[in-house]
């Protein structure tokens, strides 16, 4: 089965965009392959024909009405961001500023 | 009666004493804090207190028990089963003004806006939250060492795990904190400790309670039920959560039967209901690596059901032992997906080195702790492009074989009967750096939420002087079963002398003197 490398990890982390230390690559890369390993015995199931199970029960388009309730205002909903100005959420900017 | 009598009474008992004014639920507050202040340092169950809250809810019970006895006996017995018995919250739970932290630094200093359907119907029902317990990080994990926090540990041994994710909640129903807790169940987190800890603990069909407000971790098998010292009051516990909530669409609008009420009171009707039930003993789950102490003492209680009338089935789950790599595809996938909501910008922990994707990776390489790093990885590899369909969609179609196991088993028995987990508490540490080992502990509880499945462990003994559990399996919505198959078994077995044995671990956590938990780890290390 697939077999990770260090630059497999290093690639992983990148897209779960978590900033690992060199440590830990060099660990997950032993414990990621050893776990993937446990995973080669569902090789040994033909599974060509069986449908895909996404969730256990039997509901299916479940709606509601649509209509306004109360929900939290703007202090609550801020309440736990790391820095505000106004009923805003202060971030670092994306993209060049024109000038 | 005195502060640590009141501790001693089961929730049953407890709603009795309080109808009959023979206690206010004041005072079984004041007991049960007065024990949690005075034992969980070396125990570690919790993780907030909110001391305040709770004596306001408790004199809120007082009025209202005031009232109905005031007004007759009618109004004393409509009033909730709940109401004034404290209540254990998992810190999964987000709790409107209150720490609502998953044991994840991510969530340090992170203050519940709202308060999840679960607990607005305790609050609606009278319960009285003293606080939060401790819980493996996100609740990944089988052993509560996984919290930011710090380890919990074990009552009946205070060098081993309560088992995870629901740690917490475990060890302060075990310790006689509170009567009844809350925990989470996405591969066995409620009934693995609920086995190590000797209570009892049941993981309700996927869909039986709304799960609005609880911090997500893998969303096609995370389910909430209760924690009790006997099933009666589990039952109790889970009437007062279930049911359809608008607010969480997989919450099924499947009538909730009245549980609490048609369990008998006395034992001999208890084990009654045992004739002519047809229980099926799954050949696989007696797994590779299960101590002989397990196996025994879950077939000795096999024997006991026998003898009491049940007929007995041997039963093959041929796909059984494919579970762990299921699982352990599906639920780091989904809880790659779920956790990316932490980016440090709206709320929690976060971090500033440079640019956006700079604050991205330093939030959450130092916000996360490493079990739920290594399932964010294994996640997002399994999702990631050119391996879906070799990983992802394949544990989904094998899914698809464990759920028709299940199906086929219930064409000719009622319920199922297995260990709870394979072994009993293992030492503080002895698995945190072998995920696979830790992942085994799982095997025999992970299957029931593959399949969606409702599965209850009570205690049946113990092997080297700790706690084995059993676990009962029923149809979807069919808890029902297990409620009556639980009790039944306490009632065949309640003149056993282990029933009547406290945690061994009990007097040390009255000593100041005795190591934290965390201390003791470090000792080790």
């Amino acid at each position: 089965m697939a077999t990770l490398s260090r630059d497999d990890v290093a690639h992983v982390a990148h897209l779960a965009r978590l900033g690992l230390t060199e440590e830990e690559l060099t660990r997950l890369e032993g414990q990621l392959n050893h776990i993937l390993d446990q995973y080669a015995v569902l090789a040994e199931l033909d599974t060509e024909h069986i449908a895909p199970t996404a969730q256990t029960i039997e509901l299916e388009n479940i709606l509601r009405a649509d209509v306004v309730t109360p929900s939290l205002s703007v202090d609550e909903a801020l309440a736990g961001a790391p820095e505000r100005a106004g009923d805003h959420i202060v971030v670092p900017g994306i993209i060049a500023e024109y000038e | 009666m005195a502060g640590n009598d009141l501790t001693r009474l089961r929730a049953h008992e407890m709603a009795a004493a309080l109808r009959a004014g023979d206690v206010s639920a004041r005072e079984l507050l004041e007991a049960s804090l007065a024990r949690i202040r005075a034992t969980d340092r070396p125990l570690h169950a919790w993780a907030s207190l909110d001391e305040d809250g709770a004596r306001d809810a408790a004199k809120a019970a007082d009025r209202r028990l005031a009232a109905a006895r005031g007004a007759g006996q009618e109004a004393l017995a409509a009033l909730p089963g709940l109401l004034g018995i404290p209540v254990a919250l998992k810190d999964l739970v987000v709790t409107r003004g209150l720490p609502s932290t998953a044991g994840s630094r991510i969530l340090g200093g992170f203050v519940g806006p709202y308060d999840a359907h679960i607990a607005e119907r305790l609050a609606e029902a009278g319960a009285i939250v003293p606080g939060k317990t401790n819980m493996d990080e996100f609740a990944m994990g089988s052993s509560t060492e996984h919290s930011a926090w710090g380890p919990t540990s074990n009552p009946w041994d205070l060098t081993r795990v309560p088992g995870g994710s629901s740690g917490g909640s475990a060890a302060a129903v075990a310790s006689y904190h509170v009567p009844l807790g809350i925990g989470t169940d996405t591969g066995g987190s409620i009934r693995q400790p609920a086995a190590l800890c000797g209570v009892v603990g049941l993981k309700p069909t996927y869909g039986r309670v709304s799960r609005y407000g609880i911090i997500a971790f893998a969303s096609s098998l995370d389910q909430i039920g209760p924690f009790g010292r006997d099933t009666r009051d589990a039952a109790t516990l889970l009437q007062a959560i279930a049911g359809r909530d608008e607010r969480d669409s997989t919450s099924a609008p499947i009538p909730v039967p009245d549980w609490s009420t048609e369990l008998a009171a006395s034992d001999d009707e208890a084990a009654g209901w045992l004739r002519g039930a047809r229980i099926g003993l799954p050949r696989q789950y007696f797994v590779k690596g299960m101590e002989p102490g397990v196996e025994a003492r879950v077939r000795e209680a096999v024997a006991a059901l026998e003898s009491a009338g049940a007929i007995i089935v041997e039963v093959d789950l041929p796909h059984t032992d494919y579970g762990l790599a299921t699982y352990y595809i599906i639920a780091p996938a989904e809880a790659s997906a779920n956790l990316a909501r932490y980016d440090g910008v709206r709320f929690g922990y976060s971090e500033h080195e440079g640019d956006v994707l700079g604050n991205y990776l330093a939030t959450r390489g130092r916000g996360f702790g490493a079990e739920v790093k290594r399932r964010i990885m294994l996640g997002t590899y399994a999702l990631s492009a050119g391996y879906y369909d070799a990983f992802y969609l394949k544990a989904q179609k094998v899914r698809t074989l464990i759920k028709a196991d299940f199906d086929a088993a219930f064409a000719s028995v009622d319920a199922l009967v297995a260990p709870t987990s394979p072994t009993v508490a293992f030492p503080l540490g002895a698995r945190l750096d072998d995920p696979v080992a830790m992942y085994l502990s799982d095997a025999c509880t992970l299957p029931v939420n593959i399949a969606g499945l409702p599965g209850l462990s009570v205690p049946c003994g113990l092997s080297d002087r700790l706690p084995v559990g059993l676990q009962f399996i029923g149809r979807a919505w069919d808890e029902g079963t297990l409620f009556h198959l639980g009790r039944a078994y306490e009632a065949i077995t309640a003149d056993a002398g282990w029933r009547r044995l406290d945690p061994a671990d009990l007097g040390a956590l009255e000593d100041p003197a005795t190591p934290t938990p965390a201390e003791r780890m470090a000792a080790h290390a």
